[in-house]
């Protein structure tokens, strides 16, 4: 319980590092930015996210959201038709009329989304101003816009678009103030508990989180914050955080127990944690995690396993089934590569693991057709196709749809990967 | 501007997924931006399709649009056609590329490729799913079935022949309809030549012409083809819709006019269960029952004289989002004495059924949640549909046993008729009264009191002595739980909580701790982590 902990070395970073990184272009099978607001949401709960944009967009988000559609959700399409295209009807008259009878429909809303999409963009239609004169019009109700159109953002990066929107409207910290953690990524309610219980033993007393739970409750942010990044995904997010004088932690992602305690450990030396608090605060949920991750161990060391690019999770996700599982990386493949931000998980990533910065669908699948995979990663598009192969695959959007992150969810993300090997195993049929 | 939740149906190049992927050797080209992949889970998930649909996206993003997106469509085309060598290819815009005025046909064109490739005009900001559907469907048949010939006479001895024209991908029950159809066709001895889109491959739709006449399914999808067809061809096709036992006898009635066979086999056959099931005295309590009907037009129409006419029940609400056919389904609503609803606003369809107060919903997935909401029963009789909808057992809406399963559909929602009956004399009865709601509904009642009898249970005495076992509700010794514990463990999903709970307890019991902590609670999680 009390070991010395794994400390992140410069002679470990040079023996691990050395990934080999690819890029490909060609046809992409991702989901747009839109589908953040799926989660984003049910994070903070009285904001609203009105979709400008066309049936489709509508459609994606029915599709995506499945079932939550019915109960009174807090986002919606306004649909842009032919006399919106054609002029006949003034786009942004048409938008505030939406808006105003939205607003009178749903009077708990504090915080408005005007949300981007590729129908809007092409036409051009102007939502930073409308975010503005609407937020004239309807206050207190504050009026933002973000892109989460697919022509600017896959999956994960429309939750950065609207992180970045609100980090400008944030509070300014005094001066004066002394330094604060802000951590910044949705995660799940529990997930953030846990991690204040964590912070709180170790004494760091100021934590904060972007976005938080309400709209009148977002952190203020200054010279004296300090932010860690909980989720890969949010390079803009860090730039508006940066250009308000905040500075970021460098760290692994809390995924795994070795991963939680190297973000820890980033908070714990930035803020002057002595080792023996640190220890204490960290040894009993190490420990859990460790309880809860040796059975999964032995179902998933020394399986081979593929990842298609979906959410920029993919390089922690390798990492963590790599080193805290013993699994075998044949590819990872991610949208996007931040290698700033992704510098500490990269270095611990096998030397010479593939790695895959964008996609080329058809070839990508036929070099993993090829490599023949125990596990592959991959979207609902492709899990049935290629368990149809005889495959067995993990559909990757659940991974953020759960509390994965932190000690106690360890075990909970090991049995995400291990569940369906188990199941290929139990079925006789 | 349109504010919109839910989406009865997806756009139009949707439509034109669901005849693609129907089809074999044949492949979609769609200049589409990033992420309109989507489209592609709801052919692997909903209607769990073991391959990808056969569609390429051009999947172009911001960077794109400043270089060439012409450039990039010609690209995706000639590798899609290297890849996959389809019989012919369909290419055409999403709503995003529809703006950028890129020519998909034109630009296809330019490739010169060995095949017959066929530009598709899907207006997005106009047209809806069905409606890309049936306009992919007919412009398939328009360039793939040959020059226009007149109907050469049959053959004597040959067996009559006949096309099915209208099931899809994506179709509520066409898999098995399909099934239906072919026996009762079979039964009165005419031979199915080409079942298109589904199954046909292009090469099949060049022998369309071969057949005697039609029989449209699906109009949605169907009558514009068709209607080619008959113009092209001379071949005449089939008006009524084979749903209910009077459908289908009346489908078998045209369908042996046309082929010139005798429908007796058929008619006088053993059809199905519903007449009988419908007379039975159990069924007595359905005479009269109010029933809202809301779907696609075809099946909207269908099943409401199902259920006025072949199970007594009175319809209070007809509607329709297919605004096509809202002419049809505005005369059928004036013969049950009511006016017809044409919407796509879901609000709209909640409000009236509101209104109209039901005993019954029949209606699409979301009439399902409203209905829920509401309290009030329901079955699915149209698209859209979830994943539930496309079940593994033979479960057709057509033919004579499309009319059992609708029978069983229809009623199983509403209490059987001994049910109702016992709930109205034992009223007072602490497992039969008003509370209770109907049997499939229930619940509410059940949970509340099972949470109660939990909350009983918890407050024992950490010292308490070995558990005494007595007839009233059990005593366990458990450890209390922290406040903070306790707090813990509401965030944890309800449908786990119950777990995470009794293994708690239990792990604080084989431990003999005298309060369940925070730590506690993440102790046993780690524990028994499977």
């Amino acid at each position: 319980m009390n070991a010395p902990l794994p400390r992140q070395t410069a002679r470990d970073a040079e023996a691990c590092g050395g990934i080999d990184l690819h890029q490909e272009h060609g046809q992409r099978a991702v989901f747009c930015g839109l589908t953040g607001i799926v989660w984003l949401h049910r994070k903070i709960q009285d904001a609203f996210f009105l979709v400008v944009g066309s049936r489709t967009c509508a459609h994606l988000i029915q599709s995506a959201a499945g079932v939550m559609i019915f109960a009174e959700p807090r986002f919606a399409t306004a649909i842009i038709d032919e006399r919106d295209l054609a002029g006949i009807a003034d786009a942004n008259e048409e938008l505030d009329r939406v808006v105003t009878r939205l607003i009178e429909r749903r009077p708990d809303i504090k915080l408005l989304f005007l949300v981007g999409s590729c129908p809007s963009e092409v036409i051009k239609l102007d939502l930073s101003r409308a975010a503005q004169r609407l937020s004239g019009r309807l206050a207190p109700v504050r009026v933002l816009n973000y892109s989460g159109s697919g022509i600017e953002t896959t999956f994960t990066q429309g939750e950065d678009a609207c992180l970045a929107a609100l980090v400008p409207e944030l509070p300014r910290a005094p001066a004066e103030a002394a330094p604060s953690l802000l951590i910044v990524g949705a995660l799940a309610d529990v997930v953030e508990d846990q991690f204040l219980r964590i912070f709180s033993a170790m004494g760091i007393a100021d934590v904060r989180f972007l976005p938080a739970r309400r709209a009148g409750a977002m952190p203020a942010v200054g010279r004296g914050t300090r932010y860690l990044l909980a989720q890969p995904f949010l390079a803009d997010t860090a730039r508006a955080l940066d250009e308000r004088g905040a500075h970021r932690l460098a760290a692994p992602f809390p995924l795994g127990a070795e991963g939680t305690t190297g973000w820890l450990r980033a908070a714990a030396d930035a803020f002057g944690v002595a080792d023996e608090t640190f220890a204490a605060a960290t040894a009993a949920g190490r420990a859990r995690a460790e309880t809860a991750l040796a059975p999964h161990r032995e179902k998933l060391a020394g399986k081979r396993v593929f990842f298609f690019p979906d959410s920029q999770l993919e390089v922690p996700l390798a990492r963590f089934l790599a080193r805290e599982l013993g699994a075998a990386l044949v590819e990872v493949g991610t949208p996007y590569l931040h290698q700033g931000h992704l510098a500490a998980e990269i270095a611990w990533l096998p030397a010479g693991t593939r790695v895959t910065e964008g996609q080329s669908l058809d070839d990508q699948m036929d070099r993993c057709r090829a490599a023949r995979p125990d596990l592959t990663v991959c979207g609902l598009g492709l899990a049935n196709p290629l368990e149809a192969e005889g495959l067995s695959t993990k559909w990757s959007i659940e991974l953020l749809f759960t509390p994965v992150q932190g000690y106690e969810q360890a075990g909970d993300l090991a049995e995400l990967f291990a569940r369906p090997l188990r199941r290929r195993a139990l079925l006789e049929v | 501007m349109q504010l919109t939740l839910w989406t009865y149906e997806g756009p139009p190049h949707i439509g034109a997924m669901r005849v693609a992927t129907a089809m074999t050797g044949l492949h979609y080209v769609l200049h589409a931006p990033q992420g309109d992949t989507y489209a592609d889970l709801l052919f692997t998930m909903i209607e769990r399709r073991d391959a990808r649909p056969p569609v390429t996206y051009t999947t172009f993003r911001a960077q794109d649009l400043g270089r060439d997106t012409a450039e990039l469509f010609k690209t995706s085309v000639a590798a899609a056609y290297a890849r996959f060598r389809p019989q012919a290819m369909i290419v055409g815009a999403s709503c995003t590329a529809e703006l950028i005025q890129d020519d998909p046909g034109g630009l296809a064109k330019a490739l010169d490729l060995p095949i017959p490739v066929i530009p598709l005009e899907l207006p997005a900001y106009q047209k809806k799913e069905n409606w890309g559907a049936s306009e992919t469907f007919y412009r398939l048949v328009r360039a793939l079935a040959g020059a226009p010939a007149p109907r050469q006479p049959r053959e004597p001895g040959r067996r009559p022949l006949c096309n099915l024209l209208g099931p899809t991908a994506l179709g509520f029950r066409h898999r098995d309809d399909l099934i239906e159809i072919r026996r009762l066709l079979d039964a009165l001895g005419i031979d199915v030549n080409v079942v298109a889109p589904l199954g046909a491959s292009p090469a099949d739709l060049g022998r369309l012409k071969d057949a005697d006449f039609n029989v449209v399914l699906y109009p949605e999808t169907a009558r514009a083809a068709a209607e080619y067809l008959k113009k092209a061809f001379g071949q005449p096709f089939t008006q009524a819709i084979p749903l209910g036992v009077g459908g289908t006898r009346r489908f078998v009635t045209e369908v042996a006019g046309l082929a010139g066979v005798d429908p007796a086999p058929v008619l006088d056959g053993p059809g199905s269960r519903l007449p009988w099931y419908s007379r039975s005295v159990d069924s007595t309590y359905l005479t009269a029952k109010r029933v809202f009907v809301f779907g696609d037009a075809t099946h909207a129409l269908g099943i409401a004289r199902v259920a006025a006419q072949e199970l007594g029940f009175t319809v209070v609400g007809l509607g329709t989002y297919s605004r096509e056919f809202a002419r049809e389904i505005r005369a059928e609503a004036a013969e049950h004495g009511i006016e017809a609803l044409i919407t796509d606003d879901y609000l709209d369809v909640e409000a009236a059924i509101r209104a109209a107060a039901p005993e019954l919903v029949l209606g699409t997935q979301m009439e399902r949640h409203v209905a829920k909401r509401l309290g009030i029963p329901c079955a699915v009789i149209s698209a859209p549909v979830h994943v539930q909808d496309f079940p593994a057992r033979y479960a057709p809406q057509m033919g004579f046993e499309g009319a059992n399963v609708l029978f069983d559909t229809l009623v199983h929602p509403l209490m059987m008729g001994l049910e109702e009956h016992l709930l109205g004399m034992f009223r007072e009865d602490p497992e039969f009264h008003d509370g209770v709601g109907p049997s499939h509904l229930g619940g509410t009642a059940r949970a509340a009191s099972s949470e109660a009898a939990a909350e009983v249970a918890e407050p024992a005495a950490p010292s308490a002595p070995a558990p005494i076992l007595l007839d009233e509700p059990v005593v366990i010794t458990t450890a209390p739980w922290a406040p903070e514990a306790e707090k813990e463990l509401r965030k944890i999903p309800f449908f786990v909580r119950g777990k995470a709970r009794s293994n708690t307890e239990k792990f604080a019991r084989e431990r003999r701790l005298p309060l369940i902590t925070l730590e506690t609670l993440y102790d046993a999680k780690a524990h028994y982590g499977r």
